[in-house]
């Protein structure tokens, strides 16, 4: 199948897009989001889960969180391009929600076959999930995983590193099974399930490592390999996709303030010191946007490209974050070093994204094996 | 390719079809002599000999200004251009040698010159008789073009100039030159109009040509010295005091975002000609060696090299999106971009293939042991002409910031 020269990214996308936009703009201000999560700025605490459960359930009512699911299962079946829209407004408004995990979880469950229908289905009714892949040293390989089911398809052992896992109806778990490696669909509140909040930096997001004691799940892949890396493009497209967003919000912001904070009789932006870098924060995120959108792109219609298209991206995008999120702490000047100054809740989001599944060296040395090969 | 043939016009089917069939037929042979990396380069006659004719060919054959009208030499269609250029640039043909006439000058003097002007010059430029040059820069007028102080002072119906052009790119082949000159010294912007102006035939009679030579050793730009040359006033293009908008229509096809499309041709195969580009780059990592293994298997080299595997992709994508109006949140952000990102990538590009190369980085064209016959070594250097040239990167930059992120003009 060839790809579309816009990226497939038609009507409906661009509906989708402008009225994701609209929407966390008139529900969701920054001063909203600032009220929402900063509440305790104590180092030490234990991370809350805050976050507007009434727009969630709108943006479920708008079929936001089943637009990956496939048609046959009652979902929307939109393009991976589609649905990047929505994810880049979502972390321009650093939207604290189970979109990114669901989504996750939908494009993993999509490689499952018909056993993975019924969890599918539950995602189109409006439940949420998350996955819950990695060990406690963080790999992000699902092979490495330390949770392991018995004879009966009991799970037991920890799950790490699980995203905003306290917003999650229903948990996606890899486990080494007797005959391999297998993929558990549990509900969260499922006796034997404890669920143990992480207190993280960002504000904007929950995160746990999650025991689970001899929990009955149902196994909805005996192959989690395959259907877990099948899905990880559209993983790491919609990951970059947020950061891309994101990475908009801390340019427009820290320009608007440049153009106005007065020093040495001009406005900060009038120094060049000043106003090239944030150039270069535009034009990072320009380049990281375009390999966004063209990840997506290959995902929906030219599969074969998938994998490397969304290393690029990864790749990108996790240097946009840094860069964007320095950029802004540092032309606000003291201000910006402050709780009470928005940049650091996109400063801590952006450095929580830049790490998850896999940072930018991580993806370049994968592109590596694809583009040169296998070290000798 | 076979995307963008879907989405042609029945006309434009058919025209895609007969440049098709004439380059099949009519596909110059290999050039006699090396050729440079680019037409800004062309140092003998017998390079430009080689390339006039090819340039002449695919003019007469209907290739070039196609979109431009019949009156003024052009071919009358519309939206061909881009066709014939892809097709010429699909058949790996030589590139055209009157860059500066075909990118800057025809659009200049097409929306800016009198009719009979127009009927005058355009022809000949598009068939590439007339070779083209462009006096904008001065030694006081680089970054801060306004600046410029050659001047011209009138006479009845004459001109007279007086003044130094510099970075002059072909113009030791040139018959005519575009020229930004001052005609009124108290006004800076307002006091510039714009001209057309004859070289070769005036050498010796109010202009000399001096080359530069590149820090690389090529020729191929000059200054240009003009000692009381007389031109008509006919030569004038639009109004006087108005240079500075007729100015900004050259930059603006310059920097790729005109309406009339630049006709571009090239693609040549040989070892004359090599790209700055990571393919190219791997390639050369493959066949480099460290400490007796090959470079393409150090991490921090592979690392790099993919780093710029995916700023390129960058820029691929980034043309991509500037044609999705729904993507881009300012209609000029992406492409505004395109000549600080190619340039700088470029740049880098060439400055790691050096690395990658170690000491035999040090061999350059002479050296028959010199990797890919040196061409490394000038790729680098080169790309400091490209992040100079037509506004430099700071240059690009303060535009980025003002015009697209609305921040405060800087001076």
């Amino acid at each position: 199948m060839a790809q579309a020269d816009n990226f497939g990214f038609g009507e409906e996308a661009s509906l989708l897009k402008a009225s994701a936009r609209k929407f966390f703009t008139d529900n969701f201000p920054s001063s909203t989001l600032h009220q929402l999560v900063a509440t305790d700025p104590t180092p030490e605490r234990m991370s809350d889960c805050a976050w507007e459960r009434s727009l969630w359930q709108q943006m479920v009512d708008l079929g936001w969180s089943m637009l990956a699911v496939p048609e046959s299962a009652g979902g929307l079946g939109m393009p991976l391009v589609a649905v990047a829209g929505l994810v880049e407004e979502q972390g321009r408004a650093a939207f604290p929600s189970p979109l990114l995990a669901t989504l996750s979880s939908t494009y993993v469950l999509a490689g499952c076959g018909e056993s993975g229908r019924a969890a599918l289905e539950e995602i189109a009714g409006g439940r949420t999930a998350t996955l819950a892949l990695s060990n406690r040293q963080g790999s992000w390989n699902c092979a490495d995983t330390a949770v392991r089911s018995d004879e009966r398809g009991r799970l037991s052992g920890t799950a790490w590193y699980v995203q905003d896992a306290r917003k999650a109806d229903s948990l996606l778990v890899c486990a080494h099974s007797a005959s391999g490696l297998g993929l558990f669909w549990v509900a969260a509140d499922a006796p034997g399930v404890c669920i143990a909040p992480d207190a993280i930096v960002d504000l904007t997001r929950d995160q746990a490592h999650i025991e689970f004691d001899n929990v009955a799940a149902f196994e909805v892949s005996g192959n989690a390999l395959a259907a877990v890396s099948q899905a990880m493009p559209a993983i790491w497209t919609l990951l970059a996709a947020d950061i891309v967003g994101a990475a908009e919000w801390q340019l427009q912001t820290t320009v608007d303030y440049v153009s106005t904070r007065q020093q040495f009789d001009h406005p900060l932006g009038f120094f060049q010191a000043v106003k090239h870098p944030l150039v270069d924060v535009m034009v990072q995120i320009d380049q990281s946007k375009s390999l966004v959108y063209s990840a997506a792109s290959a995902f929906d219609s030219e599969p074969e490209r998938a994998l490397q298209d969304a290393h690029m991206a990864k790749a990108s995008a996790s240097e946009t974050a840094a860069f964007a999120s320095g950029r802004s702490v540092q032309c606000h000047g003291g201000i910006g070093f402050t709780w009470e100054c928005f940049a650091h809740l996109y400063f801590k989001r952006q450095k929580h994204s830049q790490l998850l599944w896999g940072d930018a060296a991580w993806h370049r040395a994968r592109l590596a094996q694809l583009l040169i090969g296998e070290v000798a | 390719m076979s995307d963008q043939a879907n989405k042609d016009t029945p006309d434009q089917v058919e025209f895609r079809q007969y440049c098709r069939d004439w380059l099949h037929s009519n596909r110059p042979a290999d050039p006699p002599v090396r050729l440079p990396l680019s037409a800004l380069e062309i140092m003998t006659t017998q390079q430009l000999d080689y390339l006039q004719t090819w340039q002449k060919s695919a003019y007469d054959a209907g290739l070039i200004g196609c979109d431009y009208p019949q009156e003024v030499g052009g071919g009358g269609r519309s939206g061909c251009q881009r066709i014939a250029n892809e097709e010429m640039i699909g058949a790996r043909t030589p590139y055209l040698p009157n860059i500066i006439g075909l990118g800057m000058a025809a659009p200049t003097v097409f929306y800016h010159a009198q009719e009979p002007l127009k009927q005058r010059l355009l022809p000949r430029l598009f068939s590439g008789e007339d070779i083209w040059c462009q006096g904008f820069s001065e030694p006081g007028a680089g970054s801060d073009l306004a600046n410029v102080q050659t001047f011209a002072e009138r006479k009845g119906d004459k001109w007279v100039i007086t003044g130094h052009k510099v970075w002059t790119s072909l113009a030791h082949f040139a018959e005519w030159m575009i020229i930004l000159l001052r005609t009124d010294k108290s006004h800076k912007y307002d006091g510039l109009s714009y001209f057309v102006v004859p070289i070769r035939s005036a050498l010796g009679k109010g202009v000399t040509v001096r080359p530069l030579i590149k820090m690389t050793g090529e020729t191929g730009f000059n200054e240009v010295i003009f000692d009381g040359l007389e031109v008509d006033d006919s030569y004038r293009l639009d109004e006087l005091g108005k240079g500075w908008q007729v100015a900004m229509t050259t930059l603006l096809h310059e920097r790729g975002a005109g309406e009339l499309q630049t006709p571009r041709a090239g693609g040549l195969k040989s070892k004359s000609t090599h790209a700055t580009n990571s393919t190219n780059l791997i390639e050369l990592a493959r066949n480099s060696e460290r400490d007796g293994k090959p470079a393409a298997d150090d991490p921090l080299l592979r690392d790099r090299i993919m780093q710029q595997v995916i700023r390129e992709a960058g820029l691929a994508q980034n043309q991509r999106r500037a044609r999705v109006p729904d993507l881009l949140d300012h209609p000029m952000r992406v492409q505004l971009q395109n000549k600080l990102l190619a340039s700088e990538i470029a740049q880098q590009t060439a400055a790691l293939a050096l690395e990658v190369q170690g000491a035999s980085a040090s061999l350059y064209l002479g050296d028959e042991n010199a990797p890919a016959g040196g061409q490394w070594p000038m790729a680098y250097m080169n790309s400091y002409g490209m992040t100079i040239a037509a506004g430099t990167s700071e240059v690009q930059r303060n535009i980025l910031g003002e015009r697209v992120l609305g921040m405060p003009k800087s001076k």
